[in-house]
């Protein structure tokens, strides 16, 4: 059975908790004494109906708040797949949250009332899927019951969103029309909507083809921990562990470490259960070499004619993240790329993006709290790294603020500062 | 070849990676180890992680006092048969040295103490990161938290400034006195478990599959009779075929009526049921909507 990540984002009243409430029960991943807990709790705050929303947030400040703060992870199974799904606010105060849920996702919904149509909200969710590079995204038209399920509607929202989308780089877009409350077209087909011709959500969420979103061509092997037993029957094993962070190795591969650039050969991939003929994104493997080379974690191992990037210089899309500071041309900071730390100097901020409209504000010279942009960095040692766009693993980082330890930003690099 | 990984080994690489990222970032990491089965499963992997290099850190239990023979007999034996080092950090310990006081009456429970214990034993060991078996799907009050969950210097859990935890890179900074937990199994279910432990042939201590046991019935749960629990005035025992579908302190984890005696059985059973391990089988979650948000505030697990 293979896993898929979601990522939801929008707030109570697009319907997003009945939603994400419904496919849960529907899928049987939500048991009777959650419901009856939730049903008490709805009852005693005096909801007029039980207030799914109650499942997913699940601190108390969000529960008193009625809103949604952090990302909350739920999980459903059907025959086919195991979801994921990372449920996030949807409000602008809280884009680092949605931002953490949407860098795993495989596909991100995002969900439209039938009655508003396209509005800043859902337009700031398709741009955040965007730049997190999301692969397939999921536009549901909610509450089409309040609309009696009228086509025209759906297809004006539906054109509407495409002209939008036609500025971000979006691969697989769908449109469901779906009234959330009642079920229409998420579980099952809808009888209300004949015009429909698609599949249900949880039929597109089934089927939507994600392997080959992964990158099987660069093969990147960022080491992450020597293994070199120190006594026992294994003295002469030295195994790079780490996480296949792209493309294919095999035992017999030429291969080459950075940063050194020795090249050599691989011996053997010990897998999980022991020696395996190939490993691939995301396995966790260890791989050892014929030759005896100065390798250590933060290194990275690839093919000698499929390299990445590597250099001090890298110019990114960052979303700031902390609501103490702000990020400035001169800002020194930690990063975290891979497995390799350093330390990373804001060379420049060339724009400040508007997540609602897209306009690039030239004259920014700070990103604060949530605020995304573009910068030049310049690291204290060489990163080895590809576009954000050609690997979401070797193309993004972290910064992190040296006096308070915080994660101050997520980074998604363009490539070599020009 | 197809270069897909199923649910469960993808489960399992993702593990396999984040345990390998604290031992390679932090000096002195400790396991949390209760011989429950999803500490067992996390040990498992953490085996898996430095295979053919021994378990580079210790495994540490805190241990209520008030344990299943059938655990302590399995926790000796699986600790000694991996060649890891155990640390038991003891609840009577903590009581006999004044650090906490014993709950009274006939539903005292050490869960609570074993946050002091716990606390005292980390910074006893100088452990500055600390892997706990924990899973979201268990609790709501989980379902929001990190991966590496951030710990200040009284272990507290601050569940409204989170570090945010985007990709798989995971920030591990702290400060001397400060501690971050880690959560390997954040993302498997309770059925991931039992699959995995079924695909892996995982042995778990015997109470986990169904057995005779003598019981009564409090508060809808069935309570073992035992040394640590008092029978109050109108609680019947009886005896009962029964499994646990989690293990805790006995004084406060419950059996559920089962006749699952197979590990393919109990994931029959897991598939089947309607109703969570914790609502089922754990008195110490039903106190209140936000129990769990606040024992883990205070450094609960």
């Amino acid at each position: 059975m293979e896993m898929m990540r979601l990522a939801t984002a929008g707030s109570v009243d697009d319907g997003k908790s009945t939603l994400i409430g419904r496919l849960l029960y529907d899928s049987k991943a939500i048991f009777e004494d959650q419901l009856e807990s939730v049903e008490r709790t709805s009852r005693e705050r005096g909801d007029e109906y039980t207030n799914l929303a109650l499942l997913t947030d699940g601190l108390r400040a969000e529960r008193e708040q009625g809103i949604t703060i952090d990302v909350a992870y739920r999980y459903f199974a059907t025959p086919k797949r195991k979801f994921i799904i990372a449920d996030t606010p949807g409000h602008i105060q809280y884009t680092r949250n949605m931002v953490t849920g949407a860098s795993t996702a495989d596909l991100a919904l995002v969900l439209v009332d039938a009655r508003n149509g396209v509005v800043e909200q859902s337009r700031r969710h398709a741009f955040i899927a965007s730049l997190l590079r999301i692969p397939h995204l999921v536009l549901c038209v909610n509450k089409m019951d309040l609309v009696d399920y009228d086509q025209d509607i759906f297809e004006a929202i539906k054109h509407d969103f495409r002209q939008f989308a036609a500025k971000l780089d979006i691969t697989d877009l769908t449109f469901i029309p779906i009234s959330a409350l009642d079920g229409d077209n998420v579980v099952n087909r809808s009888d209300n909507m004949a015009w429909y011709e698609g599949s249900s959500l949880l039929h597109h969420l089934e089927e939507v083809f994600i392997a080959s979103d992964r990158n099987l061509i660069d093969a990147r092997f960022p080491v992450q921990y020597v293994l070199r037993p120190q006594s026992g029957l294994h003295l002469d094993y030295r195994g790079y562990a780490g996480q296949m962070a792209g493309g294919v190795l095999k035992p017999g591969d030429e291969v080459i470490a950075l940063p050194s650039g020795f090249t050599t050969t691989i011996e053997r991939i010990d897998g999980p259960d022991g020696p395996v003929d190939e490993a691939f994104a995301p396995m966790s493997v260890a791989i050892s070499l014929t030759d005896e080379i100065d390798i250590s974690r933060g290194d990275m191992i690839c093919r000698p004619h499929n390299q990445p990037h590597g250099g001090q210089d890298v110019d990114a899309m960052i979303c700031w993240m902390s609501d103490t500071t702000t990020l400035t041309a001169g800002s020194k900071l930690a990063i975290k790329h891979t497995t390799r730390s350093a330390r990373a100097m804001v060379k420049g901020l060339q724009y400040r993006l508007d997540v609602n409209t897209l306009h690039r504000d030239d004259d920014a010279t700070s990103l604060s709290l949530n605020e995304i942009g573009r910068v030049s960095l310049r690291t204290t040692v060489p990163l080895f790294y590809d576009e954000y766009r050609r690997n979401r693993t070797t193309g993004s980082f972290i910064l992190i603020d040296e006096g308070n330890n915080t994660t101050v930003a997520a980074g998604m690099i363009l490539g070599p500062t020009q | 070849m197809d270069y897909e990984l199923s649910n469960l080994r993808a489960l399992e690489a993702e593990s396999i990676h984040i345990i390998r990222e604290v031992a390679a970032e932090f000096e002195r990491p400790g396991l949390l180890f209760s011989g429950g089965k999803d500490s067992v499963v996390m040990l498992h992997l953490a085996v898996k992680a430095f295979a053919p290099c021994k378990l580079p850190f210790p495994v540490m239990h805190v241990d209520t006092g008030h344990n299943f023979p059938e655990v302590i007999e399995f926790r000796d034996r699986a600790v000694q048969a991996l060649g890891a080092r155990l640390v038991v950090a003891s609840v009577q310990d903590s009581i006999d040295a004044g650090r906490v006081v014993e709950e009274t009456g006939p539903r005292a429970s050490r869960n609570r103490l074993q946050t002091t214990t716990l606390l005292d034993a980390i910074e006893e060991q100088r452990f500055n990161a600390v892997f706990g078996g924990a899973r979201r799907d268990e609790e709501k009050a989980r379902a929001k938290e990190r991966v590496y969950s951030f710990r200040d210097d009284f272990g507290q859990w601050d569940p409204k400034n989170q570090r945010p935890e985007v990709w798989s890179l995971y920030n591990g900074r702290h400060k001397p006195g400060e501690h971050i937990r880690v959560f390997p199994l954040s993302n498997w279910t309770e059925l991931d478990i039992w699959q995995y432990i079924a695909d892996e042939h995982i042995e778990l201590p015997t109470i986990y599959y169904s057995h005779r046991r003598e019981v009564f019935r409090r508060d809808g749960m069935l309570l073992a009779v035992g040394p640590f629990v008092t029978v109050m005035e109108g609680e019947e025992t009886f005896e009962a075929t029964v499994r646990y579908r989690t293990v805790g302190d006995a004084s406060c984890t419950g059996a559920v009526e089962s006749s699952a005696a197979t590990v393919a059985e109990v994931i029959d059973e897991v598939a089947a049921t309607r109703i969570t391990e914790r609502g089922a089988t754990r008195a110490d979650d039903r106190t209140s909507e936000a129990a769990m948000e606040d024992r883990k505030r205070e450094g609960y697990f």
